[in-house]
């Protein structure tokens, strides 16, 4: 308190801004808050989010989890067979995306995609029987999260399909995502008819092998420099892949013509991948998941590690809560649609893509993608403070991806759920939206916000497992 | 409905934009749906599947189509906005991405790192945890709130003081920290007194007096209303003595409070008296023999307190004051009273005026009703309404449910003084007013029109109401004391200096009137 007295009184005013005003006219400095209750306004949580704040334990774990996020090193290793990479995933099992959820609960694209990977697996012969064979309990199903991987949309990884394989150099440890199928009538929005399931065959034949012949030959592709490029040309790696994908497929040619691959097949696909241009959201998935597996596990660290949803629920996982979920309702998007279709239409929430955003990527790195924004009706000058908005709510910045439009600093990344309770501010997200009946497909994309509920959970239950012993 | 369509050659635009002109487009008046897209296979694909094409067109890649469905007068508005718009550059206006002011204390921190206090005013249920954040971060504490739970208040104020910190309140009305007035606090200069208080309007007095008296304030520390319960121990009360007896610009200290805790009162003393310096002492009601102890001097008023603390400075022998009362003056009031005008209203903003003029006008004038009295028999069955003597805190929670507190908005204590005069009963209102940041900008301005009316009323009816108050301020205020204080003199109010001196202004006037209705005897009216 002596201190004080000999210093000058630099006031934070919370509250009434009144107080703020008197003390500038008294000649003093304040700096006033724009207040709103935290957390949601439940003063409960609120303070169990005051004693986390500054926590020794919390800081620390925290300076751990976001040092292995920024020193991870996601390498595409490879491509192989969901069945053989895939830790866990044995038998007839069938992964989805987001948070867990019981068949009967679904959203309309998860379970026409499952149909359709059961149609594909030859477990049943038409579309009747395996819904029977799904609704019997006869085949078993899983978070992609649960099995190290993640899957934009519905994320329906089935045993046969190819699956890139990305390695954490740094830790070691390993992430998998399926591939891009492209837009139209597709598995991941919940399409499952014969066109489709012949292109699912087509990738299991033609598309994962090729491409496992020349990602060998390559002897693998660091993927960070390769995303921080389309940063600097447009992209933000999650809703806008344009830039990457032509990136990627610019390493890709050469090596396939010097690795011998049958031309027929290479220009099959060199065509697929020249006329996706989403075709890297996956491997760009797949590098921020093996990103954040790095951080995850760390015991009180406040970081979230993943951001996921099925199309019903929201879930978030914190580093120092594991491998748990804190879920609440998915939102609808408010976003631009295709002609035809409305908010009416549309599927609440749903993918693993906003695995982005959770390492510092898509909305969090708005700024390089300014045309995103415009979903919104936004400027480039929104773009831009929309990831400075995001730099309020984050560890730190990770200098490995940086925004020319945001003076080539770097991206907020690392999201601290204190933060964003304490702020009210919401991760946002860039997102695809889905007619929320199966196998329609995507009617239009925008710019939605994870939803603070799932975060005030995550606070209370950090704060409740903080040892009582430590102040 | 008619369409129409538009190709716009080589006119490349970003999928993005186009759904965005789209959306545009469709919720223009009279159109029932549009689509700005490239010409290529699928978009075409697109539009024939849902209907907004009908007849074969042939792709091209590289030209924007636009197509708009509605009325006939719409669809040409429509296609000029559509054309209009894509022809527009910077639609907004260019400029810095404006920074917006933080929203929680760990924000501003990374704003300001310098940050060293956190004044806190926000709704009781949220200020725990906003106070608990703010020691986190290494900043002391003024918790201006009220309503925080007994047990987080103990929490947050050993907290601050494990980690060498300090939490002013909850309920702390005011400080005036290294000279920068917090929350209600009056302009007074920089001096050699320091203050811990646990009454807001007393810690005001204080230093209102001193400043009179020609002296200064090196820090006027609040503790916040609990401080001295059993429950909270007098935690910042011990730690304000502490740091003011280190602080070299301090040489005398003041500690203001209504009467702690026995034990408390004990802790508080003991630490007093082996601090260092002198003290004065003024826990409103006390005993001066519970208070006084080698080091201690005890003042039983608020108005004491800040002489006594002149008299440490100037090197004098602490004395209390005498009652200045104007024998002429009290007799001039009491000749213009009619039958049966005999008792004292107070109408209080200030909850420890209220509390003072309980207590001293107990000595002087008997049982004194009120809405929080000094013993229970003494409560007014409604508040709303005065028995014979009733001095009301028109602050309590009673009063202020639902509005601002009196010394921001007046209405309530204006609609009483109006009422008190219209009693026949009524000889003297006692009324304080209270300058300085955070109160009401001109409080007179609004305060003499009610007392002229309430004058004027009681003249009709053959009464006179005599109206003594005291301002609490100094010409430093905002509001400027000697202006306030014309005013009232003006509109025929008694001044007394300081509130304790109002409350014998009003005692010696009322006694005056009642010895002179006493020779009528009048009963007073059932309660």
């Amino acid at each position: 308190m002596i201190g004080l007295f000999s210093e000058n009184l630099e006031i934070v005013n919370v509250g009434l801004t009144s107080f703020g005003d008197n003390i500038r006219k008294a000649g003093g400095r304040s700096l006033d808050l724009q207040w709103r209750p935290p957390a949601d306004s439940d003063p409960e949580v609120g303070w169990k989010l005051a004693t986390l704040i500054n926590h020794p334990l919390v800081e620390t774990a925290n300076e751990r989890a976001y040092q292995a996020y920024l020193s991870a090193q996601p390498v595409l290793e490879g491509v192989g067979i969901a069945g053989e990479e895939l830790p866990g995933f044995n038998g007839r099992m069938i992964l989805y995306s987001g948070p867990p959820i019981s068949w009967e609960d679904m959203c309309g694209p998860v379970q026409g995609a499952i149909i359709g990977a059961i149609l594909l697996e030859g477990w049943a012969n038409d579309i009747k029987a395996a819904r029977m064979l799904a609704k019997n309990g006869d085949v078993c199903f899983a978070p992609t999260h649960h099995h190290n991987a993640v899957g934009p949309m519905a994320g329906v990884i089935s045993p046969s399909m190819p699956v890139w394989i990305v390695r954490n150099q740094e830790q070691g440890n390993r992430a998998y995502c399926n591939m891009n199928e492209g837009l139209g009538k597709v598995l991941r929005f919940g399409a499952n008819g014969p066109d489709v399931i012949e292109r699912l065959r087509w990738m299991t034949d033609v598309l994962g092998p090729v491409l496992k012949k020349v990602v060998e030959k390559l002897g693998g592709l660091e993927l960070k420099p390769l995303m921080a490029q389309a940063l600097h040309m447009g992209d933000e790696v999650h809703n806008r892949n344009v830039a990457a994908s032509s990136l990627l497929l610019r390493k890709l040619i050469p090596t396939a013509l010097e690795a011998g691959v049958s031309s027929a097949d290479f220009a099959a696909v060199a065509r697929f991948i020249a006329d996706n241009d989403h075709f890297f959201l996956n491997l760009s998935m797949a590098a921020c998941k093996a990103m954040l597996d790095a951080a995850s596990g760390v015991p009180h660290s406040s970081m979230v590690t993943a951001m996921a949803r099925n199309g019903v629920m929201f879930g978030i996982r914190l580093s120092g809560l594991g491998e748990r979920w804190f879920t609440t309702r998915a939102p609808v998007v408010n976003g631009l649609y295709f002609p035809g279709y409305s908010l009416s239409d549309a599927a609440p929430d749903l993918g693993d893509s906003s695995i982005t955003e959770t390492a510092g990527l898509g909305g969090f790195a708005m700024a390089a993608a300014p045309a995103i924004v415009q979903f919104v009706g936004g400027t480039p000058h929104d773009a831009i403070a929309h990831s400075r908005e995001m730099a309020n709510i984050t560890l730190g910045c990770n200098g490995a991806f940086t925004l020319p439009a945001f003076d080539f600093t770097a991206t907020p990344a690392g999201i601290d759920v204190r933060r964003v309770v304490d702020t009210g501010i919401e991760p946002l997200i860039n997102t695809g939206i889905a007619h929320k009946e199966a196998g329609i497909g995507q009617i239009g994309a925008g710019i939605t916000s994870a939803p603070i509920a799932c975060f005030n959970q995550a606070v209370a239950v950090l704060a409740d497992e903080l040892p009582s012993w430590f102040e | 409905m008619p369409i129409l369509e538009r190709f716009l050659a080589n006119y490349y635009r970003d999928s993005v934009a186009l759904m965005q002109l789209s959306a545009r487009l469709s919720s223009q008046k009279g159109i029932e749906q549009a689509a700005a897209v490239m010409a290529t296979e699928a978009n075409i694909k697109l539009l024939h599947d849902t209907g907004l094409l009908e007849h074969k067109v042939e792709p091209r890649p590289n030209d924007l189509l636009i197509v708009i469905r509605g009325e006939d007068e719409g669809l040409k508005k429509a296609m000029g906005e559509a054309e209009f718009l894509l022809n527009t550059t910077d639609r907004h206006e260019d400029g810095e991405v404006a920074q917006k002011p933080p929203r929680s204390i760990d924000m501003a921190m990374r704003e300001a790192p310098a940050s060293n206090l956190a004044l806190i005013s926000t709704p009781g249920v949220y200020a725990a945890g906003e106070a608990m954040k703010a020691l986190r971060l290494g900043l002391h504490v003024m918790m201006f709130s009220d309503n925080v739970s007994r047990e987080q208040e103990k929490m947050l104020k050993n907290y601050a003081r494990d980690h060498d910190l300090m939490v002013m309140g909850p309920d702390c009305g005011t400080a005036i920290i290294n000279g920068i007035p917090l929350g209600f606090a009056n302009v007074v200069h920089r001096g050699e007194i320091g203050l811990v208080a646990a009454s807001g309007t007393g810690l005001q007095q204080v230093t209102c007096l001193i400043e009179r008296l020609g002296k200064g304030i090196s820090q006027a520390i609040g503790t916040g209303s609990h401080d001295l319960s059993q429950d909270i121990g007098g935690i910042t009360m011990l730690q304000g003595i502490e740091a003011l007896a280190a602080d070299p610009e301090t040489k005398i200290i003041v500690l203001v409070s209504k009467p702690p805790a026995p034990d408390v009162a004990e802790r508080v003393l003991a630490a007093a008296a082996r601090c260092g310096k002198p003290i004065v002492a003024n826990f409103l009601g006390s005993e001066t023999k519970d208070v006084q102890r080698n080091n201690v001097h005890a003042a039983r008023t608020l108005e004491d307190a800040a002489h006594m603390a002149v008299a440490l400075v100037n090197g004098a022998t602490p004395k209390a004051c005498q009652k200045s009362i104007g024998k002429t003056l009290v007799q001039r009031e009491a000749s213009k009273f009619s039958k049966g005008q005999k008792y004292i209203r107070g109408l209080y903003s200030g909850g420890t005026f209220c509390y003072e003029a309980l207590v001293l006008l107990r000595d002087e004038i008997g049982s004194v009703y009120s809405s929080t009295p000094l013993q229970a028999e003494l409560v007014l069955r409604d508040a709303w309404s005065s028995f014979q003597h009733t001095v009301i805190d028109l602050g309590d929670d009673i009063f202020t449910r639902g509005r601002p507190h009196p010394m921001i908005d007046q209405g309530l204590r204006n609609e009483r003084i109006v009422s008190e005069a219209a009693d026949p009963e009524v000889a003297v209102i006692l009324l304080d007013v209270v300058l300085g940041y955070g109160s009401n900008d001109d409080p007179t301005a609004e305060m003499v029109p009610v007392i002229r009316t309430a004058q004027a009323e009681a003249t009709n009816n053959g009464r006179y109401v005599s109206f003594v108050a005291q301002i609490c301020g100094t010409n430093g205020d905002p509001q400027e004391l000697s202006l306030q204080e014309a005013r009232l003199r003006e509109a025929g109010v008694v001044l007394a200096q300081s509130n304790a001196q109002a409350v014998y202004q009003a005692a010696a006037i009322a006694s005056a009137a009642g010895q002179k209705s006493t020779q009528q005897s009048s009963k007073g009216k059932v309660r």
